[in-house]
């Protein structure tokens, strides 16, 4: 079981208001994602529901159980830190028995459970190392074995993939989706990287000056974003978003359409534009465009198009995959 | 540093700095050991002085003060290693702590190293342990108490306790800066694992200070063989033998019996025991200091 309600939470340090007051409900079983950018206080939400901050204001129940002056280890949560925070002088071993020995169990059946997990993350071939002696990659997957053998009613992640690099990243993506699969146990995942959040999240909450702008599947915040924040979030390349006669025209203060939906064409359009940059990605190419009247706007074109920078390009937007909204930024329904 | 050239470039620079070291080593040292092979008495002169082989020697390691002097030296350095290390992680441990003047704090804490070894002695002497003018003679007296003779009755202790206040803050900077650096992230972690704080000093904390405790124990154990001024100026050794020390004693044998060759022969035996310290210490650093 890990169902976790936060209801009216508030949280300042000192004058600063860093989360003005968050009401969630996740529910057990789901990977949801904290997405937003640097500073909106993803960090601090998950640190509040580990109990590793006091929050000033509102409660927090963890199957509906109330938590909120619990502290951090009377929650049943297990957390994973950016930068692993194992403890130096221990052994891989002792590490991931570390916990379970301060809750008092006997040897043999830490042994067992710390056999256990290193089995299921393949940690046996440096179990009695010290976390120096390993790479990046291998102190994640202890740092994830330290949380699993506590069998938590939920995992807290914070942007545990963002020291390793890409190939590697990707890697543990996947091995961290396939462990929810797995152990079915709630997880919480907080990352500025849009991709982790759209590829992991059953549910992705989207963070902005610590007030939550949305909550839904990755597909329902890609394809009906309720702002221009989550609008302008989600997506790579962003959102185009075009304010003026452009939008005027279709009654709204501001348009917005995805790069890879826009028709691109070396003949006719509605647009008239240049190509600026061409990035060529194998698969597909982006198009920097200048639209006179209009302004910049990346488009989406297919990789063996051919485009270059200085090409005179046409391209449409598909109106049905257009997004707009009033003028207090909201989409209009 | 590379290169052959830039390494041949580094020595050639280096050299005069080495070579006025080893002359400032060497010829002290030379001259030690020739003294130390005399039989010269500064009343009769050098001229009046003759060669006698290790006799210096023999006589300055026969003199029943010679062991007291080693037992001193141990129990002094030994005492105030345990309370400045005891002392100085206590003392960090509340210097990490967030608290309202947190900066004025550890500028007071650590002024006492700045305050020359006679001076405090003196302080600490005339200011704290006179039983008849003393703070502490005043403190126990008005709890209807006899005040405690420092000097005479714990001669020992009293020397122990000046000598660890001059070095408690030495100790205690060095453990303050290495709390500072770990991590909190490890706090939080320990925390999650629900490590009581008791816990979290003994398998955290403690494991992490192993280093700058050896650190604190080698530089402290160095110059706290050779602590010499705080006696002087208190005890002079005494009563009778009880504070002195090694080169305490070396100092009685120069100067109040005027046996340049006796003091020498007994500065050598010290700088063999020191020695024998050290590589004792460096060993068991040595091997903290790599896992
Ligand atoms: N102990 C603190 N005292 C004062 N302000 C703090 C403290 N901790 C965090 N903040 C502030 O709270 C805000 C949110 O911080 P938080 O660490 O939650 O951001 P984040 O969303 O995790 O950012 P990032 O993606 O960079 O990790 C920041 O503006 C930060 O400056
Ligand atoms: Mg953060």
């Amino acid at each position: 079981m890990g169902k976790i309600v936060l209801k009216d939470i508030r949280k300042t340090f000192g004058d600063v208001v860093v989360i003005p007051g968050v009401n969630l409900t996740i529910e057990d079983g789901q990977f949801v994602v904290f997405v937003g950018p640097s500073g909106c206080g993803k960090s601090t939400l998950l640190r509040l529901i580990a109990g590793l901050e006091d929050q000033t204001g509102g409660h927090i129940a963890i199957d509906d159980i109330d938590v909120t002056d619990a502290p951090p280890a009377k929650r049943g949560l297990s957390m994973v830190f950016q930068s692993y925070a194992l403890y130096p002088h221990m052994s891989v071993r002792s590490n991931i028995a570390f916990g379970l020995k301060m809750a008092g169990m006997p040897k043999d059946e830490i042994a067992k459970k710390v056999d256990h997990a290193a089995k299921m993350l393949n940690l046996g071939d440096y179990i009695d190392r010290r976390p120096g002696q390993l790479s990046g990659g291998q102190r994640q997957r202890v740092a994830i074995g330290r949380a699993i053998v506590r069998e938590p009613k939920a995992f807290l992640f914070d942007e545990p993939l963002s020291n390793l690099d890409a190939a590697l990243r990707v890697q543990m993506r996947q091995e961290i989706t396939k462990l929810h699969q797995d152990l079915k146990t709630t997880m919480i995942y907080v990352t500025h990287d849009q991709v982790e959040a759209l590829t992991m999240a059953d549910k992705i909450v989207v963070l902005n000056r610590g007030n939550i702008e949305q909550v839904g599947s990755p597909l329902e915040l890609y394809e009906s974003p309720r702002n221009l924040f989550v609008a302008k979030f989600i997506g790579s390349p962003t959102m185009n978003t075009f304010s003026g006669p452009e939008a005027q025209r279709r009654g709204a203060a501001t348009i917005g359409i995805r790069p890879e939906h826009m028709i691109v064409s070396r003949t006719d359009g509605d647009w008239k534009g240049t190509v600026s940059i061409a990035e060529h990605l194998g698969s597909d190419t982006f198009l920097y465009l200048d639209v006179p009247g209009v302004g910049p706007i990346t488009v989406r074109a297919d990789g063996e198009a051919g485009f270059h920078a200085g090409d005179t390009v046409y391209v449409s937007p598909v109106s049905a995959r257009m997004h707009r909204f009033d003028e207090s930024g909201m989409a209009f329904k | 540093m590379a290169t052959s050239e830039t390494r041949l470039a580094g020595r050639i620079l280096a050299a005069p700095s080495i070579l006025l070291l080893l002359i400032w080593m060497i010829v002290p040292l030379a001259l030690t050991v020739y003294f130390s092979l005399l039989h010269y008495n500064l009343l009769d002169g050098y001229a009046q002085s003759s060669f006698t082989g290790v006799n210096n020697f023999y006589y300055f390691i026969k003199d029943p003060a010679f062991l007291t002097s080693i037992w001193n030296t141990f129990v002094l350095v030994g005492s105030v290693l345990v309370i400045t290390v005891l002392g100085g992680i206590g003392m960090g441990l509340l210097l990490d702590q967030d608290i309202w003047g947190q900066g004025p704090a550890r500028i007071m804490v650590i002024a006492p190293f700045f305050v020359m070894a006679t001076v405090s002695a003196l302080i600490w002497k005339n200011l704290f342990m006179n039983p008849i003018s003393g703070l502490f003679a005043w403190v126990s007296t008005s709890f209807g108490f006899t005040p405690i003779d420092w000097f005479t009755d714990y001669p020992m202790v009293a020397i122990i306790i000046i000598v660890a206040w001059q070095w408690l803050p030495f100790a205690a900077l060095i453990f303050m800066t290495a709390l500072q650096s770990l991590d909190g992230e490890q706090k939080d972690a320990a925390q999650m694992d629900g490590a009581p704080p008791i816990s979290y000093f003994a398998y955290i904390v403690l494991p992490h200070l192993a280093r700058p405790i050896t650190v604190v124990i080698l530089i402290e154990s160095i110059f706290l063989l050779g602590i010499f001024a705080e006696i002087f100026v208190t005890t002079g050794g005494g009563p009778g033998l009880a504070t002195t020390n090694l080169p305490f004693l070396v100092y009685r044998e120069a100067l109040l019996k005027y046996d340049v060759g006796g003091a020498a022969a007994g500065g050598l035996i010290a700088v063999v025991i020191a020695n024998i310290v050290s590589i004792f210490l460096t060993r068991l650093v040595g091997k903290n200091l790599e896992s």
